[in-house]
């Protein structure tokens, strides 16, 4: 777990300020940004993937079952797979609060 | 046995490459530079130096192929001078920021405008504040020797910087010269393989380059001022060790009867030898005079010049290049600056000459001393003296 | 061994190299594009990034969404970056010093830092033939620092360096031609692909990456911030671009240009403009003049390309 910016000190860094974790970025929570959410509803999911393919964030995945459903850790909330999901699976709702 | 030759400095540079076996050079030619980068690439041509030559199409894209070769764990090496320095410029602070090691020999020349492409050191100068690891040299055997330890020092994992090493375009550069080269085997021994701590490499996947929000860039620029600070012990050891190994040494001062010099001379570069010249003549006709060379630059040597000019009561800085609506030259304000909180320090009187080439002979030198001595007793409205110009 | 010509999107691989948790917008289609040429080009990658937008939202000191390799410098010479490392790493291995392996430089940068301030350093690469894959996140503008112009924003596009006003209909220049440029320096491969056409983007990735010398792809991508429109149409705006003929999907392999998409009859412009805020400001006979413009080059294009 990489501390905040705000409490590294100058010895923390390392030579040149390489940064040695891949992908510790996926520690931020982009799920606060959104204003929408995607609702998935398995009964017309089809499996297909193409919601995965589509999402900008790459936080769409399978569930146990297989159906496909967005990290909402992570979910922005663009609206994208909505938009691209042929049987008209997912549904775009107001974020709650 | 090492042999004894003569040679023009920028070709003996390149032999320095060689036996340093250098990994890629990427290289703009550029007057004075220009016969550094040729032979470079005769001796890649010619299967002697097992290397990459990239003939870039820039100045600023030749640091910037430096930046990716060294951030791969390549043993790095470049050479310019003048406007291509500058042309460079931004570039410079990314590879000191980043500790991305790496050697370059810069010529040093004029800058434009009017177009100059003989030597002084306005280029060095405006490169001060980037960095970097400066050195500079005089003859032809401290530069092939400062090559070598440039990359030593440069590339020890306490310091992980580049390295400038600085030759007077002309003056040295096209210089032919007897240097003594060390044997390969002598060369191995002196310079261990380059090994970067954290190389780009899949096996283990760093990110380089990450962006600093205000809340942690003054942190980062701490940790890169202290591991500047703390490279000189680095290069006093590596200076320690080749006199050892070659017998020649080397301090980030050097002294030529200094010792109980009432009045001090202040040289960087090649015209220092002129000096020495023309401190000869002035201590034979009675004069307690003396010259203090600095041959470290960067991280700059408090504790060294203070020492160095303790004793004296004027000291006179020849600076070969010029700030202008400032002060004058860069290394008197610099030396100035050392020397204030000292309870004891001479007067620092500041002179600007040698610019664009311009001669200093041994009787330059002495008219110079003499106007400091009269400027340090009668004072003058001036922040500085222009040495040579024709009014 | 991934076959994108499947177009079966579970089969893609589901590792993120471009982890979530970067700071792209809404809807970015770039962020999208980034994604699926990291799909496309596996671990064994050293990634060599210009100033952009991709490379502020990926790394944030401390952080980072880069799960390969990947340096960031400056925003002028990603080429001469990737051409040290591609030289570095041949000279290393071939002196020993480290172990032989298939690593493959893969430069990104955005159309300001390909055809503007980059492409000194994008033509001295590939004109020195290194060994690497330059792709080109192209969002027609400087989109990072605020939507200001590039070389690569169309005709009639209003920028903030550009804008719309009284007397200027905004952008008064045309988009580079910048994969023609590519393209005159002799090199093996050549490509233009979009985020909104997945498979392709993916499938010419990991063809200009297995070529053995330069080659450069540019991909369009969307942008909701920038071009002015709801962030879930990114994937549309793609496809219109195509369909329209404004950003032609197309390869040139060894100077021989065949067309990805190519269709009898293009969709008129004004579908593609009307559906952007940048170009809301055009009066009919400006629309006119890039409709007639688009078609003109679509076919000089076609005319290139292989039958």
């Amino acid at each position: 777990m990489t501390k905040p910016e705000g409490e590294l000190t100058w010895k923390d860094i390392n030579i040149g300020a390489i940064v040695t974790e891949p992908g510790n970025a996926s520690q931020y929570k982009t799920g606060d940004w959104r204003s929408e959410r995607p609702i998935f509803d398995s009964e017309k999911c089809i499996k297909c993937g193409i919601c995965y393919i589509f999402c900008p964030e790459g936080c769409i995945g399978q569930n146990d079952e297989g159906y496909f459903e967005a990290n909402l850790f992570y979910c922005k909330g663009c609206g994208i797979c909505a938009r691209e999901c042929w049987p008209g699976a997912i549904n775009m709702v107001p974020e709650e609060g | 046995m090492a042999k004894r030759v003569g040679i023009e400095v920028s070709l003996a540079i390149g032999e320095a490459v060689k036996l340093a076996n250098a990994d890629v050079v990427a290289a703009y030619p550029i007057t004075p530079q220009t016969h550094i980068v040729e032979h470079l690439a005769e001796l890649v041509a010619n299967g002697e130096l097992d290397a990459k030559y990239i003939p870039v199409e820039s100045e600023h894209s030749a640091m910037s192929t430096c930046l990716g070769s060294s951030a791969v764990g390549a043993r790095t090496f470049t050479a310019t001078a003048g406007q291509g320095l500058e042309l460079m410029h931004e570039v410079l602070y990314v590879a000191s920021s980043m500790r991305l090691p790496m050697v370059m020999a810069v010529a040093n020349r004029a800058l434009s405008s009017p177009l100059s492409v003989w030597g002084d050191q306005s280029d060095v100068m405006a490169v001060r504040d980037t960095g970097w690891i400066q050195l500079f040299v005089e003859n032809g055997q401290e530069t092939v020797d400062n090559v070598l330890c440039a990359f030593r020092i440069g590339e020890d994992p306490r310091v992980l910087l580049p390295v400038m090493v600085h030759l007077d375009g002309f003056y040295l550069s096209h210089m032919i010269e007897p240097v003594l080269f060390p044997e390969q085997s002598q060369v191995d021994e002196f310079l261990p393989p380059f090994k970067y701590p954290l190389p780009l490499h899949p096996d283990r996947p760093v990110t380089m380059g990450a962006f600093a929000m205000p809340v942690i860039y003054s942190e980062a620029k701490k940790a890169q001022e202290v591991n500047l600070e703390a490279a000189k012990k680095v290069v006093l050891e590596c200076w320690g060790e080749f006199g050892k190994l070659f017998g020649r040494h080397y301090s980030p001062v050097e002294h030529y009867r200094s010792d109980d010099a009432k009045v001090l001379l202040l040289t960087l570069g090649s015209f220092s030898e002129t000096a020495m010249t023309a401190v000869d003549k002035m201590r034979g006709e009675g004069g307690e005079v003396g010259l203090v060379r600095l041959r470290l630059w960067r991280p700059f040597p408090f504790a060294e010049i203070r020492q160095a000019v303790r004793n004296a009561e004027v000291l006179i800085v020849l600076d070969k290049s010029i700030s202008f609506g400032g002060p004058g030259g860069p290394v008197c304000s610099e030396v100035r600056s050392a020397l204030y909180g000292e309870d004891k320090r001479p007067k620092v009187i500041g002179f600007v000459g040698g610019l664009g080439g311009r001669d200093i002979t041994p009787a330059g030198f002495e008219e110079i001393v003499n106007k400091g001595i009269e400027i340090s007793q009668k004072g003058s409205d001036k922040e500085f003296e222009i040495y040579g110009v024709r009014e | 061994m991934e076959k994108y010509a499947v177009y079966v999107p579970k089969l893609v691989t589901r590792r993120e190299n471009f982890a979530p948790g970067h700071r792209a917008c809404i809807g970015c289609g770039e962020a999208l594009a980034v994604r699926l040429a990291c799909k496309a080009l596996g671990q064994s990658v050293i990634i060599a990034n210009a100033t952009g937008c991709m490379e502020i939202v990926s790394s944030p000191l401390p952080y980072t969404s880069w799960r390969v390799p990947w340096i960031h410098t400056l925003f002028e010479n990603t080429a001469a970056v990737a051409s040290g490392i591609e030289a570095g790493l041949k000279i290393l291995m071939k002196k020993g010093r480290i172990a032989q392996k298939e690593i493959k430089v893969v430069a990104m940068a955005g159309d300001g830092g390909t055809s503007d301030i980059g492409l000194q350093a994008l033509s001295g690469a590939l004109e020195r033939g290194h060994d690497f894959l330059y792709l080109c996140f192209d969002n027609e503008a400087y989109m990072n620092t605020g939507i200001q112009r590039s070389s690569s924003t169309p005709y009639g596009a209003s920028t903030t360096t550009s804008p719309a006003g009284k007397v200027s209909i905004g952008q008064v220049t045309w988009k580079k031609d910048m994969p023609a440029i590519a393209a005159a320096h002799d090199i093996p491969y050549v490509a233009t692909a979009c985020s909104s056409y997945p498979f392709d983007l993916m499938a010419k990735v990991a063809k200009g990456a297995a070529i053995q010398g330069p080659a450069y792809v540019q991909i369009l991508s969307p942008c909701p911030t920038g071009w002015r429109f709801a962030t879930d149409l990114t994937i549309r705006i793609g496809r219109l671009a195509v369909e329209t003929g404004m950003f032609p999907l197309y390869e040139v392999e060894n100077g021989a240009y065949k067309l990805t998409f190519d269709s009898p009859k293009l969709r008129p412009v004004a579908d593609y403009m009307k559906l952007q805020g940048r170009f809301r400001h055009l009066p009919p006979d400006i629309v006119e003049e890039i409709q007639t413009k688009v078609i003109e080059k679509y076919e000089r294009l076609r005319a290139k390309a292989v039958r």
